[in-house]
């Protein structure tokens, strides 16, 4: 998978809410293309789940099915409770995990 | 009695034409709207004008642009060395800011090459002649995001194509394509985009043709594409046959469909439906 990318502020007060935003480039082959030449279908590959995950804590999650467009883009809200890392995971058909993390400074 | 029935005829044909005309009137956009006054130059506007609101959001905030994507792949190309000269794009160039406004004048007449060049032509010249590196694919990731890079740097400027001096016979040339029937529904590019633009042609609401946007990303295409890549689209939808990204034929269409987009500002990379 290729590179995400990730929109969080540095830093938020506590109590605030925040907006995270992620763009995750991939194709998201359906599974009902075939493929020009040989005519045989091009087998399925796409993120089937997403996760965010706050210092240990899972405060996202989407399962993703096939007719989510490529690139799939998600914008979320978040509480602000604690300084630390946000790990934002994407896991492909097949099991490959993309992971990324942010971090975080609440005062 | 004869005469009053030729008068009621044409009442009837009188009001079937301003029924119609209420239709189109209806269809067409509104270029008052503040929301794109920033695309609409005069009696021209880009395809930002129809487009809806989601996708416009989409055009606008440049995280949420895919296209950006492209462009940051490319933003690491244009330092990265590559070719037996040793050299990268910022060798010769310098920091890609640099370049604000010169994408604006293209395609144009350059007569170290001798011929009608466009941006992606510029990016194969320098990666082959110059870097001595692999050529990139016209429609590839690598191209396509050097491209809307490139172009990045002259968002907002207007499309200043010269159509004289030695792009003059190229330009000549754009226009018989744009106003040659070509294909099986004898269609040629002016019957839609110069005497039905904001008419629907069945459910699809007709452009004006304007090209200031690419390469962009396109939700159909789920990628960005190359103008090329849509003249050839636009070719296909009449069912002729297509000719091929970076031929002369379309760099010449290039040109002429460029300079009817004078004055309205680039807007790559635009996100299209």
């Amino acid at each position: 998978m290729a590179k995400a990318r990730i929109k969080v502020p540095s830093s938020a007060k506590k109590g605030e809410i925040f907006e995270i935003k992620t763009l995750m480039s991939h194709n998201m082959e359906t599974g009902r293309r075939k493929d020009k030449k040989t005519g045989e279908l091009i087998p399925r590959k796409i993120i089937n789940k997403f996760e965010c995950v706050y210092n240990g804590k899972t405060v996202f999650s989407a399962d993703f099915h096939p007719s989510i467009s490529a690139n799939p883009y998600l914008a979320f809200s978040c509480r602000a409770t604690e300084s630390g890392k946000l790990e934002f995971r994407w896991t492909e058909d097949g099991g490959a995990v993309t992971s990324e993390t942010k971090e975080i400074q609440v005062s | 009695m004869v005469a009053f029935k030729l008068g009621a005829l044409f009442v009837a044909a009188a009001g079937f034409v301003m029924a119609n005309a209420a239709v189109y009137a209806a269809d067409a956009p509104n270029l008052n709207d503040p929301k794109i006054a920033k695309y609409v130059a005069g009696d021209k506007w880009s395809g930002y004008v129809t487009s809806t609101p989601e996708t416009r959001k989409m055009q606008d905030d440049d995280f949420e642009n895919p296209s950006f994507v492209w462009v940051d792949q490319a933003r690491a190309l244009w330092d990265k060395v590559d070719g037996k000269a040793g050299k990268s794009c910022a060798s010769c160039h310098g920091e890609v800011e640099k370049l604000k406004g010169a994408s604006t004048t293209y395609p144009k007449f350059v007569d170290k090459h001798n011929d009608l060049i466009t941006v992606e032509h510029q990016i194969g010249i320098c990666r082959t002649k110059y870097m001595e590196a692999d050529a990139w694919k016209w429609e590839g990731d690598q191209m396509l995001g050097m491209s809307a890079l490139v172009r990045l740097q002259s968002r907002g400027m207007p499309v200043n194509v010269s159509i004289d001096g030695k792009n003059k016979p190229f330009y000549e040339k754009g226009r018989e394509f744009y106003y040659q029937r070509r294909g099986h529904f004898d269609f040629s590019c002016a019957h839609c985009h110069v005497d039905n633009y904001g008419n629907m042609i069945r459910s699809e609401l007709l452009s004006h043709g304007m090209p200031n946007g690419f390469p962009q990303y396109r939700l159909k295409w789920q990628k960005l594409g190359s103008m090329h890549r849509r003249f050839r689209g636009c070719n296909k939808n009449t069912r002729a046959e297509p000719y091929k990204q970076g031929s002369p034929e379309y760099t010449a269409l290039e040109l002429y469909t460029m300079w009817r987009a004078s004055g309205l500002p680039v807007e790559t990379p635009a996100v299209r439906k």
